[in-house]
């Protein structure tokens, strides 16, 4: 049977075994059994040991959420459930609502799923199925050498290079296109939802077009041949075959991908503009709930205002405990029960 | 007799190439974007680099020269303290979950748990760090910022420890017991020393990712203008000085953000090119 050795199962057979009379008809000399004695013993206190380590990972994440709920008291008594529908945030007359923060981080991470999903998919696909072998490692490379760029670089950049661009370019572009839509109204300023979320899809490319590029490379090859066999063109094995195979991994790394875009602080806090008001127009500045942290949580004077504070995080934290953990049962499930 | 393409065949393939060309080109994208943001960081960067950035206290707005020697070295020592923190407890934990762990509860939990903290948002973790370690005692300090950093590296140092001793064959470990060692000597004599290097290589990935974060150190080691002086008052940092200098109205101050962005992207690139080096030369053995 190919079970796994583990600690105490492995030395408690020997020294089972080696007390067995069947074989070995002797009582075993003193100084052995003190040896196998001693064994057994650091061999549970390192299990122990160990196995505290491990506990405290889930006492980590429990004391975060808990202190995270304990310390929004304040605010949680204040507002109620009202604190989620209420547009208002004025540290003066302490009355804070989390609409604005939180309807920012939703559609920043929107418009930056709608821009990275396809682009992502559209490279992972390149990776795995159609560049030349030649080119595979070196794209490889650069796209993990993308993720592994700070967040705060991708933010800066968004605010020097990118926001000049959308405000003398794109922007206007757009308004001359879709100007009747509510959506492109309004001066455009270069920072604002828009391009806060085209940096956030700038970030979360690379990151979900490596994990789709790892899903479709799970595909068998067997299975992609007989279909090539079949005569079906790249675009129709990709289709039948390998989307419909990695699909759970692919939604598990979109997931993935809305996590990282809904969590991320720097990246977002250069250029959504920080106002705290809600606009229809996705050129008007706004805040996010990372970004309102980054912002005010160190100015934040009065015990209402830090426990508002406070409460979003709870709320962000909520939100992408809830959108990874999703993730990540997804992945598990494409990597097969053996391979958790 | 001939094959004839039939109206439906040239349709396919007509999508077909489409496809492989839409695919092509966000392949190209990605690249372009790399090469554009890297050069920008670049050309800017090494603007403002010279010897006095890396020697000198900074200089208030409008005078000139000035360095962000304080917060090289600052962002150096907190990402040390935050690995010595961090690196002894993932280590345990990942033992615990590859030797112990693979089929009970305890590590089921904790491994689904860890794989949410690895993308859990980092300025929650700043948020929390403040609550526990700054509020309380009155002050920032540079001690608080280290434990953020940590409890980021944490879940990553336990998933790559893990996956590295699973690495480590039976035989291996079969050849030890059999000797008649102990299981803690076993690991400790054998198994660490075997997947040494695949775990220096999870280390290294980790203490580049949170060399780069700003969202943990903004409420927890702030900043400062000065030499830090002890752990238990503000340090300064690279990443929050580039947020605080690239937020600025002042153009020098800028310059040097793009300075301390080339600084950060520069050792970070550099840190994952050597760590993946060394993983693709060990992976064919």
């Amino acid at each position: 049977m190919a079970r796994p050795l583990t600690a105490v199962d492995a030395p408690e057979t020997a020294v089972a075994e080696a007390a067995s009379p069947a074989a070995m008809p002797a009582p075993p000399a003193a100084p052995r059994v003190r040896a196998g004695l001693m064994a057994r013993f650091g061999d549970r206190a390192y299990r122990g040991f160990t196995a505290t380590f491990a506990l405290g990972i889930l006492l980590l994440l429990g004391s975060m959420f808990l202190m995270l709920w304990r310390e929004s008291g304040p605010a949680l008594d204040a507002f109620g459930w009202g604190f989620l529908t209420s547009a208002g945030w004025n540290p003066v007359t302490e009355e804070f609502g989390a609409l604005v923060a939180v309807s920012g981080t939703l559609v920043s991470t929107v418009i930056a799923l709608l821009v990275a999903v396809p682009i992502s998919l559209g490279i992972a696909l390149f990776l795995a199925e159609i560049s030349p072998r030649r080119l595979r490692t070196p794209l490889g490379v650069a796209i993990e050498l993308l993720a592994a760029i700070p967040s705060i670089v991708y933010g800066m950049w968004g605010l020097f290079v990118l926001a000049p661009l959308m405000s003398d370019h794109v922007q206007p572009a757009l308004q001359t296109v879709f100007g009747f839509l509510p959506l492109f109204s309004g001066p455009p300023m270069g920072i604002g939802m828009l391009t806060a979320g085209l940096v956030l899809a700038l970030m979360i490319v690379p990151f979900i077009a490596s994990v789709t590029r790892d899903v479709f490379l799970m595909v068998p090859t067997t299975l992609k041949e007989s279909a090539y066999g079949l005569g079906c063109t790249t675009w129709e094995v990709v289709r039948d075959v390998m989307i419909p195979y990695g699909r759970k991994g692919i939604f598990g790394a979109v997931f993935l991908g809305l996590g990282r875009a809904l969590g991320e602080t720097m990246a977002v806090t250069f250029v959504i503009g920080n106002a705290h008001r809600l606009s229809s127009s996705l050129f008007a500045p706004g805040n996010s709930i990372a970004s309102t942290l980054a912002n005010e949580f160190t100015e934040a004077d009065g015990d209402v205002y830090l426990a508002a504070l406070i409460e979003l995080g709870l709320i962000l934290f909520a939100i992408t405990f809830v959108i990874i953990g999703l993730a990540q049962l997804w992945m598990r499930r494409m990597a097969g029960p053996g391979k958790a | 007799m001939t094959m004839r393409d039939t109206p439906d065949t040239r349709h396919r393939r007509a999508v077909n190439r489409a496809v492989l060309v839409v695919s092509s080109l966000a392949a190209l994208f990605g690249l372009v974007m790399l090469i554009w943001i890297l050069s920008d960081v670049a050309i800017k960067g090494m603007a403002a680099i010279n010897w006095d950035f890396f020697t000198q206290l900074p200089a208030p707005p409008g005078e000139a020269g000035g360095g962000l020697a304080n917060a090289i070295l600052g962002t150096v020592l907190l990402t040390l303290l935050a690995a010595l923190i961090a690196v002894p407890f993932g280590v345990m934990a990942g033992t615990y979950l590859s030797e112990f762990g693979k089929d009970t509860r305890l590590g089921a939990t904790t491994r689904y748990v860890a794989d949410i903290l690895v993308s859990a948002p980092s300025i929650v973790v700043g948020v929390f760090v403040y609550l526990v370690l700054v509020r309380p005692f009155g002050n920032f300090s540079g001690l608080s910022g280290s434990v953020a950093l940590a409890i980021i590296m944490i879940p990553v140092v336990t998933r790559t420890t893990e996956e590295m001793l699973r690495l480590v064959p039976k035989e291996v470990r079969e050849a030890a017991l059999a000797l008649g060692a102990p299981y803690w000597r076993m690991m400790f004599g054998v198994i660490y020393r075997a997947a040494a290097a695949g775990m220096m290589t999870g280390i290294m990935l980790a203490v580049a990712r949170v060399s780069g974060e700003t969202a943990p150190l903004l409420f927890t080691a702030l900043n400062s203008p000065y030499w830090m002086e002890s752990l238990n008052e503000p340090v300064a940092n690279l990443t929050v000085t580039l947020f605080n200098y690239a937020m600025s109205p002042y153009d020098d101050w800028q310059a040097m953000a793009w300075g301390a962005a080339f600084v950060i992207t520069a050792a970070i690139l550099a840190l994952t090119v050597i760590s993946r080096l060394l993983l693709m030369k060990r992976k064919p053995s």
